[in-house]
């Protein structure tokens, strides 16, 4: 009994002596800090994700208290929202800056791009990229191995096994920026985040000459110049043989989207423009002898290959039902599994 | 051509050996010391050993088939390895339920719970050693004689615990030492044979010398200064060093286990300090601590030095002096 | 230290270089160097003869490009290389066989150069030449000792430590009497008396023959060395030869007053000085176990890789990798219809399982890569911190010395691609040093 009380008495002791020695040490080596950063550090999401250009959300905090203008710090991943409470907090103008969400630039799915060789080294775009063109016959086309994947903090991005490209999920992203540093080959693009995940952008970034392109890949941007000269916004550009939509001027009218011979324009949760019939008969016809061009001129939403069988979608695309629908009345869902099953359930939540 | 080309970075040449190929080889080089220790211990080896492989090999399967949800990774033989490893650092007459617990402490508690292979910073086989030597400290030191029972003086207690209890170093005669005519783990009596098992790594590049070498050289410098501070005559100056090496787990334990890849240094500066550390270690222990055998101890001590010497024990860079 | 000794394969060691028949089309890239990429100076429908100059160096670092066969120039533009990546190159189509006339196209040996230093690199910088083992450094910038820098000793690269290639083997059995005309002219050209031949003991046939040539050149010394992968990588040469160490980058092998020369070179610089050849064909060794006949071929430059591959007897049925140059070093290729260019020094078809990399497993810390690496680095290290993109950490442990002789990743019995994240740590931290460089620089 004895010995058991000095033991606990002993460690007691022990215990306080150890507490204040602690106590003061602490003292002696206080650095001190605003306790704004603490406060401000909380604010903020806490992904330490790197989409601010600080290493994590403590630096992002830090520079937020101690600078006088945070008009040029912006936390993409919190947001306007964050942004305004933190500025709100250190009474500072917050910068504003509307939502963003990362855009593959690359239709190059497996039936669209053949394979012309087989990849056997590391599995890294960056490796790969650093050794040859790829594994297909395009030298810009996404490698699919998926360093953007492997670099997203809020697994918003995915490689989807049957297109062999990354998918982004929008409501996830949160548009740090984290997998357009990481892709070699630049194909990822912030771009501006429509309502209910709307989008158009041109899904290529080849500037190889138009022949090139046809013979690598059936989706790719041959620089034609036909959506340029159809925007009514002088949203389009196209430069070294490439197309170009400018987030900030488009307005989502998608005249060019039907223009486009190859479907490189990529339309995302909208359905198309109805095509006047002059215009799509005579267009449907040479499809039909080259269902390779025609595959993407149907809704974006339905599986590309189903909708390129399909001449009365094609003909009349509003007469499609809801896309999901759609996919499910399919015999087979072909290529796009994962926008035929998320991308209509999405629509169907907003 | 109906083939694609494959494309990969240089070099396009890859290594003859593979992971299971040198674990392969170190079961093989093991396999003298087995056959000795048969003769000099009986069947039980060949019981002891069949068990403590199986279950090492048991529980890896399971462990990576169930918990990690990993690839296979048995084929490999690193499990064997461990197996026969931990097996050899038993006495012949140990139960069945003590190897089985053994194995799960080498392989489960040891190794996959790092990660598995390459990523245990402890050579599995001797944590489970030291485990069952401090839960099961009888069993783990009733030695049976040899079978032949030449050795009336010693039986039950191993050379280095006579030694220990103060009956003089050289009682042995060296050829017992050499052959492995005494008590004693089962892997570890067989000198001559665990020699063999080495120049076969050697041969097969699947160690260098620098570790067995250094560690044996460090005991026996040791044991000369010892015994020539202690006085004596001038044969025990060359019989007390011989002694130390030959006795006990130390030539087991420094060609098989302070080897082992995962925990020993990457660069050969830092493996020779590893190596001494671990021959100064063995040799303290054997003389001034509480048990009669150090050389698990002194592995496992030096295995926990490994990172640092990796990180501060960089090889001689290229053109910088 | 260091280093591994793969099997050699020299397959085509005994065959004698056989002139392969002029190509009907050549396709000649601009970039063929390191350094600016040369800048051309035909257009397309200009008519060219043989030797004649299509494209000039751009600047101090580049190189000349001259036609190698005489016809018509098809086009100028981008064409895919051999990895696939579209270049800058001029297509020549051939009419006939004519040439400049200044070339001397005899095979009479010229001994005497009685030109001054500066008029023998002047010939060489006209002349296009370049490193021939591969790295493709323009030689002229080589033989330029900057100022404050002093060469003592020319070393000529004989290793070919490479397995398959024989060009080099080839070239001082066939061409040794020019080649150490060569070295004489090489060694007046740097102003050095002493001249070293790297030979590796598995070519004991070279280095008898060039033992008794060198006999009457005075300074000229053969030297065996120990067969050992990478021997013949630049570093490790001076070392083996002279017994320094070059420090990391970025110093030069001038900085411990060593310039060397690949065989081949030095032949191509005794044809440049005493002949007036432009650097417009190449022994090219074409190999592989798969490979009906294994040859040594002198190819013009231009030519397509398939033209060789029907020399020797056509791709084989289970032919899984077409290599540019050795299998340690060499870069495999997509487009076979690509050209041979002056740094291709072979072409190795890799066939069945050899073509095919074995699964990866994981590594156990057998520091096999440690031991195996020439520079003193540690590869297992250096891989796994390039997958954390720890750069500070990589460029701390001197992952610019890396010299991407790739032993580690051979030796490696878990097949873990070592060398392939290195390489990608090494152009990240060249990179960051390089951005640091120029940050630093106009603030001076």
């Amino acid at each position: 009994m004895e010995v058991l009380l000095y033991t606990i008495l002993t460690l007691c002791v022990l215990g306080v002596l150890a507490a204040i020695v602690l106590y003061f040490v602490a003292q002696k080596f206080r650095v001190e800090e605003d306790p704004r950063i603490d406060c401000v550090e909380k604010m903020l999401p806490g992904a330490n994700c790197g989409g601010c250009g600080f290493a994590g959300c403590r630096g992002m905090a830090e520079a937020l208290v101690k600078r006088d203008d945070i008009s040029a710090l912006f936390c993409p991943v919190g947001g306007g929202d964050t942004m305004k409470a933190v500025a709100a907090y250190l009474g500072k103008a917050a910068a504003e800056k509307e939502p963003q969400v990362a855009t593959v630039r690359c239709g190059g799915t497996c039936d669209k791009r053949p394979r012309t060789n087989r990849y056997d080294g590391a599995s890294s775009c960056a490796v790969s990229a650093s050794l040859y063109a790829g594994d297909t016959g395009c030298s810009f086309g996404c490698l699919g191995h998926g360093d953007c994947v492997k670099v997203c903090a809020f697994d918003a991005i995915r490689i989807n096994p049957a297109t062999g490209l990354p998918e982004v999920d929008a409501d996830k992203c949160t548009a740090c920026g984290a997998c357009v540093k990481a892709c070699p080959k630049k194909i990822i693009e912030l771009r501006k985040k429509w309502p209910k995940n709307r989008a158009v952008y041109v899904s290529c970034v080849s500037h190889d000459k138009g022949a090139v392109v046809m013979k690598a890949c059936k989706a790719g941007c041959i620089g034609c110049g036909k959506c340029e000269k159809v925007c009514p916004f002088g949203a389009i550009t196209v430069e070294g043989n490439l197309a170009y939509i400018d987030p900030q001027k488009c307005k989502l009218c998608r005249k060019c989207v039907n223009e486009c011979p190859t479907g490189a324009i990529r339309l995302v949760g909208m359905e198309p423009l109805p095509k006047a019939p002059k215009a799509a008969a005579p267009a449907a016809a040479p499809k039909a002898a080259a269902p390779k061009a025609a595959a993407t001129e149907g809704p974006k939403l339905v599986p590309l290959k189903a909708s390129a069988l399909d001449p009365l979608r094609l003909l009349n695309p509003l007469k499609t039902v809801l896309p999901a629908k759609a996919a499910a009345a399919e015999d087979r869902p072909l290529v796009p599994l994962k926008e035929a099953a998320v991308h209509p359930l999405r629509q169907l939540k907003h | 051509m109906a083939n694609k080309l494959i494309v990969s970075p240089s070099p396009h040449v890859q290594s003859t050996q593979s992971t299971a190929t040198i674990m392969r080889d170190v079961v093989i080089a093991l396999l003298p010391a087995l056959v000795v220790s048969t003769v000099v211990f009986g069947t039980g080896v060949l019981a002891v050993t069949a068990l403590s492989v199986a279950a090492c090999v048991l529980f890896e399967y399971l462990i990576q088939r169930f918990l990690v949800k990993g690839s296979c990774t048995i084929c490999n033989w690193s499990a064997v390895v461990t197996g026969v490893l931990l097996a050899f650092n038993l006495p012949a007459s140990i139960p069945w339920w003590i190897v089985l617990i053994g194995a799960f402490v080498a392989i489960a508690v040891a190794k996959m719970t790092f990660g598995g292979l390459g990523k245990n910073p402890f050579n599995p086989a001797l944590v489970g050693r030291v485990f069952l030597l401090i839960a099961y400290p009888v069993q783990m030191t009733s030695f049976p004689a040899p079978v032949s029972g030449a050795l009336d003086a010693l039986s039950g207690a191993t050379p280095l615990a006579a030694v220990k209890h103060g009956v003089e170093a050289g009682i042995v005669p060296m050829q017992d030492l050499l052959l492995g005519n005494m008590p004693g783990s089962l892997g570890e009596v067989a000198s001559l044979a665990l020699v063999l098992g080495f120049v076969y790594l050697l041969w097969r590049k699947v160690i260098t010398w620098h570790v067995p070498v250094t560690v044996l050289a460090t005991m026996a410098l040791f044991a000369f200064v010892v015994a020539l501070s202690r006085g004596g005559d001038a044969a025990l100056l060359w019989q007390f060093p011989l002694f130390h090496i030959l006795a006990g787990g130390a030539l087991l334990g420094s060609i098989f286990m302070a080897t082992d890849y995962a925990t020993s240094p990457m660069t050969v500066r830092g493996a020779v300090i590893y190596a001494v550390g671990i021959g100064a270690i063995t040799m303290c222990i054997r003389l001034w601590g509480a048990y009669p055998e150090g050389m698990s101890f002194a592995i496992l001590i030096m295995n926990s030095v490994t990172p640092l010497l990796n990180k501060y024990v960089k090889p001689t860079r290229f053109g910088v002096k | 230290m260091g280093g591994v000794h793969p099997s050699e394969n020299k397959l085509s060691r005994a065959k004698a270089i056989e002139a392969l028949p002029l190509p009907e089309v050549v396709q000649i890239p601009l970039a063929q160097h390191i350094g600016a990429p040369a800048t051309a100076v035909v257009a397309k429908g200009d008519k060219v003869l043989t030797g004649q100059l299509i494209a000039e160096a751009t600047g101090f670092m580049s190189a000349n490009i001259h036609a190698p066969i005489s016809g018509t120039v098809q086009s100028v533009d981008l064409q895919p290389n051999g990895q696939g990546v579209r270049q800058m190159m001029i297509t020549i189509k051939r009419e006939g066989d004519e040439w400049v006339e200044t070339i001397d196209r005899s095979t009479e040996l010229v001994k005497e150069c009685t030109l001054a230093p500066q008029e023998i690199i002047a010939k060489i910088k006209a002349a296009g030449i370049v490193g021939m083992g591969g790295a493709t450094f323009p030689t002229q910038v080589k033989l330029s000792v900057p100022p404050g820098k002093k060469a003592e000793c020319l070393i000529i690269n004989g290793v070919e430590c490479e397995p398959y290639l024989t060009s080099d083997h080839r070239t001082m059995l066939e061409h040794g009497e020019e080649l150490l005309v060569g070295v004489t002219i090489l060694m007046k050209a740097i102003g050095v008396r002493k001249a070293y031949i790297g030979i590796e003991n598995n070519k004991p046939d070279a280095i008898a023959h060039l033992r008794s040539l060198a006999a009457a050149y005075a300074g000229v010394e053969v030297v065996p060395l120990k067969v050992r992968y990478p021997q013949g990588g630049e570093k490790q040469l001076i070392a083996a030869v002279t017994g320094r160490q070059v420090p990391p980058p970025p110093a030069l092998p001038i900085d411990v007053g060593a310039v060397v020369c690949n065989a081949s070179t030095t032949y191509a610089v005794y044809r440049a000085v005493q002949k007036n050849m432009p650097l417009i064909e190449r022994v090219v060794t074409i190999t592989g176990k798969g490979l009906k006949e294994p040859k040594n071929l002198l190819t013009r430059m231009g030519t397509p890789i398939t033209t060789l591959l029907e020399a020797a007897g056509g791709l084989p049925e289970d032919a899984g990798k077409v290599i540019n140059g050795g299998p340690m070093m060499g870069r495999a290729m997509v487009n076979l219809a690509s050209p041979v260019t002056k740094g291709c020094s072979g072409v190795t078809v890799m066939s069945g399982r050899d073509a095919e990399r074995k699964t990866a497993g994981q590594c156990m810390k057998c520091a096999k890569c440690v031991e195996a690496c020439p520079m003193g680095l540690e590869p297992y290290y250096l891989s796994k911190m390039t997958q954390k993109k720890n750069w500070d950490e990589i460029e701390a442990q001197m992952i610019t010395s890396c010299i991407e002789c790739g032993c580690c990743q051979s030796t490696c019995p878990a097949y873990l691609p070592l060398l392939d994240w290195i390489r990608l740590g090494k152009q990240t931290t060249m990179g960051i040093i390089r951005a640091r460089m120029a940050a630093a620089a106009p603030k001076k």
